[in-house]
């Protein structure tokens, strides 16, 4: 039965396909887990809300992978028979939640992020890539304004939520650099105008992001160092424990069915 | 099938899905959300296109459900549901009768061209009960991916507001 892996043909675009779309499964994910232990009820439902569009987009992905690489895989499976490193997603999709503040900050981090991609996505010569990015471009931008404006309150709130805050700006600052890089894989679909390259997005992001932190009277760290390894498949130890998780009725139960 | 019959099955099975309601907002028709973007015949069977509103939103599988229902309940077997992405959605789709029937159920429908906004800009958004300008939003997020969650200032009323997108 389908209890083992999936084997994938990772062409560019299929490859290209399974990271965004990893991405927004992973995040999507991780929000998922705050049902039931959200702060007050509207946070509940943002969390959920945001999750749910991120999922959403994730399908749309799959589903146009699953047609590019025409080998009988589906979105099912790519989310639910692939072991962690199969998965391509940014490191910073699979950190933990931590404390509310921490999930707003790796919400801000990549929607402020997802906001500009899916924004330039929208002239991509891939019809197909192009709509995916024109209904994504407005779900990130909610995204950004809602964890924008958390963070600002947070960080410019108490010492309390003002040092929380701060604390998981500077654990989850490594991980912002992995969602400019562009590989040589990636690099061939640049050059057809399929999709854009991410490093053009740089100053863009840093505005943004320079702008909420300096209202929430928080400090960029100053460490350039970035931490990557997430596209290629090398993840840190929280994504196999999130993979058992949410893997673990197809791979209990192969082909269960709601 | 001469050409003829085509169209008469094709506006049988226009009449029938077009009052198929969505879900979540019950006073609102697919037509009137500008989520039923087509109804064909092809090859003497009726193909009825669809677009998502937002990329998660669960009442699509209800929704296309309910088209499928709606076609047999005509008598019109085989039907297909095709769901397309380009172009995207918007709310600038929704008819005027539908932006008039959100208001009476109580619900202040998106204005027309009011997409994207500056990241801290403000929004008008009017109170559908007191037709007030003097509101302020709750919540970003609701009860469905749609909508936000405001209150009006002068009547003290909690509403929902479908969000521009």
């Amino acid at each position: 039965m389908a209890t083992t892996s999936i084997q994938v043909n990772e062409t560019p675009l299929v490859l290209y396909l399974l990271r965004r779309a990893d991405d927004a499964l992973i995040l999507g994910h991780r929000l998922s887990e705050w049902i039931g232990l959200g702060p007050i009820l509207e946070e509940e439902m943002a969390l959920g809300n945001i999750g749910l569009d991120l999922i959403g987009q994730a399908r749309s992905l799959y589903a146009y992978a699953a047609e590019a690489e025409a080998a009988g895989n589906d979105e099912d499976k790519f989310a639910y028979l692939r072991d962690a490193p199969q998965y391509r997603n940014l490191l910073l999709a699979e950190q933990p939640n931590g404390d509310f503040g921490q999930t707003m900050v790796r919400q801000l981090f990549y929607s402020a992020f997802a906001d500009l991609y899916w924004r330039a996505m929208t002239e991509s010569h891939d019809a197909t890539l192009a709509a995916i990015a024109a209904k994504s471009e407005k779900e990130s931008a909610y995204h950004l304004r809602h964890s924008s404006e958390w963070v600002i309150r947070l960080g410019d709130g108490t010492e309390e939520s003002h040092a929380r805050v701060q604390e998981a700006v500077d654990l989850l600052w490594p991980y912002t650099g992995e969602m400019f890089e562009c590989d040589a894989t990636e690099r061939t679909l640049v050059d057809g105008r399929t999709i854009i390259d991410p490093a053009t997005l740089r100053d863009a992001w840093d505005h943004t992001i320079n702008a909420v932190l300096s209202r929430a009277t928080l400090t960029r760290p100053k460490n350039p160092w970035m931490q990557g390894g997430g596209r290629a498949g090398r993840h840190s130890e929280h994504l196999g424990h999130l993979l058992s998780t949410m893997q673990h009725v197809q791979r209990t139960y192969p082909g269960a069915a709601w | 099938m001469t050409p003829a019959d085509a169209e008469t099955l094709r506006l049988r099975a226009l009449h029938a899905v077009e009052g198929v309601c969505d879900p979540e907002i019950p006073v609102l028709t697919i037509a009137d959300l500008g989520v039923l973007r087509a109804v064909a015949v092809r090859d003497g069977r009726v193909e009825v296109v669809i677009t998502p509103t937002y990329s998660g939103c669960p009442a699509m599988n209800m929704i296309q459900f309910e088209i499928e229902m709606a076609l047999e309940r005509a008598g019109i077997g085989g039907g297909q549901v095709r769901t397309v992405l380009s172009p995207a959605w918007t709310t600038d789709w929704m008819t005027e009768d539908g932006r008039r029937k959100l208001r009476e159920y109580g619900v202040s429908p998106p204005k027309p061209g009011g997409g994207r906004r500056e990241l801290f800009g403000v929004e008008d958004v009017e109170c559908p009960h007191c037709g007030s300008a003097d509101t302020r939003v709750l919540s970003e997020f609701g009860s469905t991916s749609c909508k936000a969650l405001w209150r009006c200032e002068d009547c003290r009323e909690p509403f929902d507001y479908f969000k521009c997108h």
